[in-house]
C-alpha cells in the first residue's frame, strides 16, 4: 500500500491506496505553526491498525518551504557570484550577504578570466563573521563549464555546513534564475532537513522503514536524499499534486484543462496525452524567478468565496475573499451564495444569501434571483476567459526553428476536469456556455493526496557536446568525457539517456518504470572560415511527470469509482 | 530588480534549421551563441522586456514592396516569411503601444534586396525592413519614415526601394564601397529626381572605430533626423562593423554599438548582417538590447576588447569629418540640387546593371520616371535577367496624383506581351497588385 499526504493551507489530506483503490482517506486541520505535528496526526489516523510491512511507499507534499519563503523565515545565506562581462550582477542580488567576484567563462565554456582566490577568501571571511553556515556559489555559464564553481567549492567548503553550486541545478542557461534558485535551496535547506529528518524518525518509530518520497512542483517526486541537495524543488508542490491527482481521473489521452476551483482562487493547468504541460523555465515565487521545474499553471483570484461587488452596473468577482459565503455566516455575498439562491446548493442558509444579494440586485436593477443567475454566469465566464489566457500563453511560447513554427503542437483542449467544492455546479454551467465537455474529479476532496501517492520520480539531464573542443559534458551530473569528431547527436542522446537512468534511480525511481523522452536535440556545424571544424550538440532528456506504472490499476479503479 | 526604463519588445528567431549552404556565413549556427548569451543573461525575464513569437507575412506584404520574378513563391522560402514576419510583429507591438521600442533579432537579413527580385543578393531575398515599413504605412497613420542602416555593407536594396520616395529618409553608414561589397553607397547617391536628398550615404574608411561612428551619428545623422522629423525611426542593425568580423575591416565594438543605439533611439531595430558569430554577435546584441531598454550596458565587453588598440588614426578621423561636412551641405542644399537634377524634364530615364552575387544572376534595368510636380511620380522598370526573363514593372507611389496613376495603368495595359514574360503593377494608392503574363 502507498500513503499519499498533502499538507495544504487549511487542511492536510491523507490517503492510503491499495490494490483495490482507496483504502482510507482522511482530512485533518493544518496547523501552520506546527506542520510536523499536523503530518504526524495525519499519519497516525491513516495507518492505525495497518501492519507496517504492508506499506511500501510514502509520498509527502508540504507547504513547508513555500511558507518559509513567503514569510521570509529562511536562514541567512552567503552568495558568491562570478559574472564576467554582461549585466551588472548587483541587479540579481538575492540577499544581504552577496559577493560578486571576478572570473569569467564564455558561452562555449572557455575560461576568459580566472577566479581570484583572494576575493573568495575575503567573501568567506565576511560570511564567517556573520555566522553564516549555508553558501551558494554561482558562475555565469557554469552550465557550460563548472570549473570555477568547483574550484571555489574546494576552497570554501570546510568552512560551512553546506555549499550549493549553481551548475547542479539545471542545464538551462539563465544566470539570474540560477542565482535565485541556488539561493533558495540554501535558504530553505535547514528547515527542510530538520522537518524531514523528524518525519523519517517518527515513521521509523511506527515501524515504517520505507523510503520517503517528496513531491516537487513539476508533478514528480524525489527521494529524501536528493531532496537535501534540492530542497527548493518542493516549493508549490501542492498545486502540482492536485493536477497529478486529477490525472488519475482523466477522460483519455486528448488535451484537457484541469481546474481546481477553491474558495479564494482557481488554479488551472493543461494535460496533453496524460502529461501536464510544464513551464519552460521554472517557478516564479514572489520576487524570485527560478529554474525550479514546474507545471505550467495559472492561478486567478476567483473562487467560490470571492467577494461580489457592483460598480456602475458591472459585476466584479473578487479579487479578494473576506470570508466564507453569507449562507455559511460570512460577511459578504459570493458566487456560493448565488448557487444557494439558485437552489443548487441546499445546505447553506438561503435567507442569509438572499439578504446579501439585495444590494447586488439593486445595483443590477433586477430581481434577487436574476442577480444570482447573472453573478454565477459572470463567475463562470471569467474563469473560462482566464483559461484561454493560459492556453494562449502556452501556444504563444516562442520557438526558434522553422519546423517548430510550422509544425509546433498547439494545445486545444475540448475538455475540462474540475476539482473543488462547487465543482458540479460549475461543470453544468461551463457546458451550457461553452463547447467544453466537463467532468468532475470524483474524489476531488483528496485529489492532492492521491496525486502525491501516485506520482512518479521525474528528472531531467542536459548534455552539451563541442567536438571542436573535444568534450561532451553534463555539468549538473558532474559528467564530462572526451569525444572525437564523429560524436553525433545520436551518441549524445544515448549518453544523456544513460545519465538520466542513473539519476532517476538515484532519486528514487524504480528502474523498470523509466519512461524517457528527448525534449531537445539540436546539432550545429561549427564553421571557421569556410570549413566545418566541429559540431555543437545540445540534448535534453527527461522523465516526464506521470503516474507510477504499478498503480495504473489503482488509477483505473479510481476512475470508475 | 532589473527593470527596463523603456519597455522593449523582442522577436528572437534564429532559424536554427535554415542555411544558404552548410558552410555559408548565413547558416544555422549564426545566432546560436547570441541565443546562449541572451538566455544566460536572463534578458527575457527583465521586467519591461517582452518576447514575441513571430508571425508570418503574407504574399501581399511582399508584393507591396517587391516585383518578384516570376512570382513571390519562386524567390522566397519559409524562412524569409518568418524573418520579415518577425520585423512586422515587432513593428505592430510598437505601433499598438504594447512596447515603446522593439528589436527584431531575425535571420535571414534583407537590406540588399531591391525593388525587383530575380533571386538572392548579398544573402538577401526580400527586404524585411521595407516590407515592415510598407505594412505599417498601410495599417497605421504613418507617413514619414527614417531608416538608419548601420550594417557595414551599403544598404543598396533599401536605397533602391526608397530611391524615389521623398517621405522615406534613408541614411546608410558603411565601409567605403571602394573596399567592400556591394561597391556602392557614395555621397553623390542622393535619391532620384523627385526625392533628391532623402537618400544619404556616409561611407567610412576601413578601420573606423567607435569614435568615428559616434561622430557620424552625433554630428550628421542626428541633426538631419531632427530636420526631417520622421514619424518613426528604423535601425537596420547590422553588426559586421565589429573588429572581429571575418568579412569586413572595421574596428567597432559592443560598447560602441550600444552607445550608437542609445544616441539614435530607434523605435524599431532589425538585425541585418554580422558574421563574427562567437566573438561579436553575443555581446553586440546584448549591448543593443540593453541600450534600447535603457538598462546599464557599461559591463558589456567582448573578449579581446582593447579600446586603445582599436583607436582610429587621425587620417581616418579627418576623412570622416570631411564626408560629414559634405553630407550636411548636400542636405541643406537638397532642394536646389533636386531642381538641377530635374532640369525641367518631363521624364527621367536610367539604365542599370545589377548583379545577384548569392544566386549569380545579372539583371539589366531600364527605368522611366515621370517627373511630377504634384507627386513623387509614377515609374516603370523594364528588367531582363539571365535565363531569358524580361518583365515590365510599374510602380504607382502612395501619394500618386490622378495623372500619374492613370499613366501607370496605361503603361500596364499597353505593355507589349510578346516582349515581356510578365507585366506587374504596384498601385500603392489602394494597395492593389496586378500581374499578367
Amino acid at each position: 500500500m502507498i500513503i499519499g499526504l498533502d499538507v495544504g493551507g487549511t487542511y492536510t489530506d491523507v490517503v492510503l491506496l491499495g490494490d483495490d483503490g482507496i483504502v482510507r482517506a482522511n482530512k485533518v486541520r493544518t496547523d501552520s505553526k506546527a506542520l510536523f505535528r499536523t503530518v504526524q496526526s495525519g499519519l497516525d489516523t491513516i495507518i492505525e491498525g495497518i501492519p507496517p510491512d504492508q506499506i511500501r511507499r510514502i509520498v509527502l507534499s508540504t507547504t513547508l518551504t513555500t511558507n518559509a519563503i513567503a514569510q521570509s523565515k529562511v536562514s541567512d545565506v552567503g552568495m558568491i557570484v562570478s559574472a564576467g562581462p554582461g549585466v551588472d550582477p548587483e541587479f540579481y542580488r538575492t540577499n544581504p550577504h552577496y559577493e560578486a567576484i571576478s572570473g569569467s567563462i564564455d558561452h562555449r565554456g572557455r575560461e576568459i578570466e580566472a577566479v581570484n582566490a583572494a576575493e573568495v577568501e575575503e567573501a568567506v571571511r565576511k560570511f564567517i563573521e556573520k555566522g553564516i553556515r549555508y553558501v551558494g556559489v554561482v558562475g555565469k555559464f557554469s552550465t557550460r563549464n563548472p570549473q570555477h564553481e568547483l574550484l571555489i567549492n574546494e576552497q570554501i567548503r570546510s568552512h560551512f555546513e553546506k555549499v550549493f553550486l549553481g551548475h547542479q541545478i539545471s542545464g538551462t542557461l539563465n544566470f539570474p534564475r540560477r542565482i535565485a534558485t541556488t539561493y533558495l535551496n540554501a535558504a530553505v535547506y535547514p528547515i527542510h532537513k530538520q522537518f524531514f529528518e523528524a518525519v523519517q524518525q517518527s515513521l521509523e518509530q511506527k515501524g515504517l522503514k520505507i523510503p520517503i518520497h517528496i513531491m516537487k512542483a513539476d508533478g514528480g517526486t524525489m527521494n529524501f536524499a536528493s531532496s537535501m541537495d534540492f530542497p527548493a524543488q518542493t516549493i508549490l508542490s501542492g498545486p502540482a499534486a492536485s493536477v497529478m491527482g486529477s490525472l488519475a481521473f482523466a477522460f483519455d489521452d486528448e488535451d484537457s484543462l484541469v481546474m481546481d476551483i477553491g474558495g479564494t482562487t482557481t488554479d488551472m493547468a493543461v494535460l496533453v496525452n496524460y502529461v501536464p504541460v510544464l513551464n519552460p523555465l521554472g517557478i516564479c515565487l514572489g520576487p524570485y524567478k527560478t529554474l525550479i521545474r514546474s507545471i505550467e499553471s495559472h492561478s486567478i483570484p476567483v473562487g467560490g468565496d470571492s467577494k461580489i461587488s457592483i460598480q456602475d452596473g458591472v459585476i466584479h468577482v473578487g479579487p479578494e475573499r473576506i470570508g466564507p459565503a453569507m449562507a455559511y455566516g460570512g460577511p459578504a455575498p459570493t458566487p456560493t451564495d448565488a448557487l444557494c439562491i439558485m437552489g443548487q446548493i441546499k445546505n447553506g442558509d438561503r435567507n442569509k444569501a438572499i439578504q446579501g444579494f439585495q444590494d447586488i440586485a439593486r445595483g443590477l436593477n433586477c430581481s434577487v434571483s436574476d442577480a444570482a443567475v447573472r453573478v454565477f454566469d459572470q463567475t463562470c465566464r471569467m474563469i473560462l476567459t482566464e483559461a484561454r489566457v493560459l492556453l494562449n500563453r502556452i501556444n504563444q511560447k516562442p520557438v526558434y526553428t522553422i519546423h517548430e513554427l510550422q509544425e509546433g503542437y498547439q494545445v486545444a483542449p475540448r475538455k475540462i476536469l474540475i476539482l473543488g467544492g462547487p465543482a458540479p455546479y460549475f461543470a453544468r454551467h461551463f457546458e451550457e456556455i461553452s463547447d467544453f465537455r466537463v467532468g468532475v474529479v470524483p474524489r476531488w476532496d483528496v485529489a492532492n493526496a492521491i496525486g502525491a501517492a501516485l506520482a512518479r520520480t521525474t528528472c531531467e539531464v542536459s548534455l552539451f557536446a563541442d567536438t571542436q573542443q573535444g568534450i561532451a559534458t553534463s555539468p549538473e551530473e558532474l559528467f564530462s568525457m572526451a569525444v572525437n569528431r564523429d560524436f553525433s547527436s545520436d551518441d549524445a542522446v544515448q549518453t544523456a539517456s544513460d545519465l538520466l537512468r542513473q539519476k532517476a534511480v538515484r532519486q528514487g525511481a524504480s528502474p523498470e518504470e523509466l519512461i524517457m523522452e528527448v525534449i531537445e536535440n539540436q546539432q550545429f556545424n561549427m564553421v571557421k572560415g569556410f570549413y566545418t571544424t566541429g559540431r555543437n550538440i545540445r540534448v535534453k532528456v527527461q522523465i516526464k511527470p506521470g503516474l507510477i506504472n504499478e498503480y495504473d490499476a489503482i488509477a483505473g479503479i479510481l476512475s470508475t469509482e | 530588480m532589473l527593470k527596463a526604463r523603456h519597455t522593449t519588445g523582442l522577436v528572437f528567431f534564429p532559424a536554427f534549421d535554415w542555411a544558404i549552404s552548410p558552410t555559408h556565413p548565413e547558416r544555422e549556427e549564426r545566432l546560436l551563441y547570441t541565443q546562449d548569451q541572451v538566455f544566460e543573461e536572463g534578458i527575457l525575464d527583465i521586467e519591461g522586456i517582452q518576447e514575441y513569437k513571430p508571425e508570418l507575412i503574407t504574399t501581399q506584404d511582399v508584393q507591396r514592396v517587391h516585383f518578384c520574378v516570376p512570382n513571390v513563391a519562386d524567390v522566397t522560402t519559409e524562412s524569409h516569411f518568418i524573418s520579415a514576419g518577425g520585423a512586422k510583429t515587432i513593428a505592430k507591438a510598437v505601433m499598438d503601444k504594447r512596447v515603446e521600442r522593439g528589436f527584431a533579432l531575425v535571420r535571414p537579413p534583407g537590406h540588399h534586396a531591391m525593388r525587383v527580385v530575380h533571386g538572392a543578393r548579398g544573402f538577401c531575398n526580400i527586404n524585411i525592413e521595407a516590407i515592415m515599413i510598407e505594412y505599417l504605412r498601410k495599417a497605421y497613420p504613418i507617413g514619414r519614415v527614417a531608416i538608419v542602416d548601420t550594417d557595414c555593407h551599403h544598404g543598396d536594396g533599401t536605397q533602391d526601394i526608397y530611391w524615389h520616395d521623398p517621405d522615406t529618409l534613408f541614411i546608410s553608414l558603411h565601409q567605403d564601397g571602394r573596399t567592400l561589397y556591394p561597391g556602392s553607397g557614395f555621397p553623390n547617391e542622393m535619391g532620384g529626381p523627385t526625392a533628391t536628398g532623402t537618400t544619404i550615404n556616409y561611407p567610412l574608411p576601413p578601420e573606423t572605430s567607435a569614435e568615428g561612428f559616434l561622430y557620424a551619428i552625433r554630428n550628421v545623422v542626428l541633426p538631419i533626423l531632427e530636420d526631417f522629423k520622421p514619424d518613426i525611426i528604423i535601425n537596420s542593425a547590422g553588426q559586421d562593423n565589429h573588429f572581429s568580423d571575418p568579412i569586413t575591416n572595421m574596428n567597432f565594438s559592443a560598447q560602441g554599438y550600444a552607445e550608437l543605439t542609445r544616441l539614435l533611439k530607434p523605435d524599431i531595430a532589425v538585425l541585418e548582417g554580422g558574421y563574427s558569430i562567437e566573438g561579436a554577435l553575443p555581446y553586440v546584441n546584448l549591448g543593443i538590447i540593453l541600450a534600447m531598454a535603457g538598462i546599464d550596458y557599461s559591463r558589456v565587453t567582448e573578449p579581446g576588447y582593447d579600446p586603445e588598440r582599436l583607436r582610429q588614426t587621425p587620417a581616418v578621423t579627418r576623412s570622416i569629418q570631411r564626408t560629414g561636412e559634405q553630407l550636411l551641405s548636400n542636405w541643406q542644399r537638397r532642394e536646389s540640387i533636386m531642381a538641377l537634377v530635374q532640369n525641367g524634364q518631363p521624364f527621367s530615364e536610367r539604365t542599370r546593371s545589377i548583379y545577384y552575387d548569392t544566386d549569380n544572376i545579372t539583371e539589366k534595368q531600364f527605368e522611366t520616371l515621370r517627373i511630377c510636380s504634384e507627386c513623387s511620380g509614377v515609374y516603370k522598370i523594364d528588367s531582363s535577367a539571365d535565363g531569358g526573363r524580361r518583365i515590365l514593372a510599374v510602380h504607382v507611389p502612395r501619394s500618386a496624383c490622378r495623372k500619374c496613376r492613370s499613366l501607370g495603368y496605361e503603361w500596364f495595359d499597353t505593355a507589349d506581351k510578346r516582349k515581356h514574360t510578365g507585366v506587374y503593377l504596384q498601385d500603392r494608392c489602394d494597395d492593389t497588385y496586378l500581374q499578367r503574363s
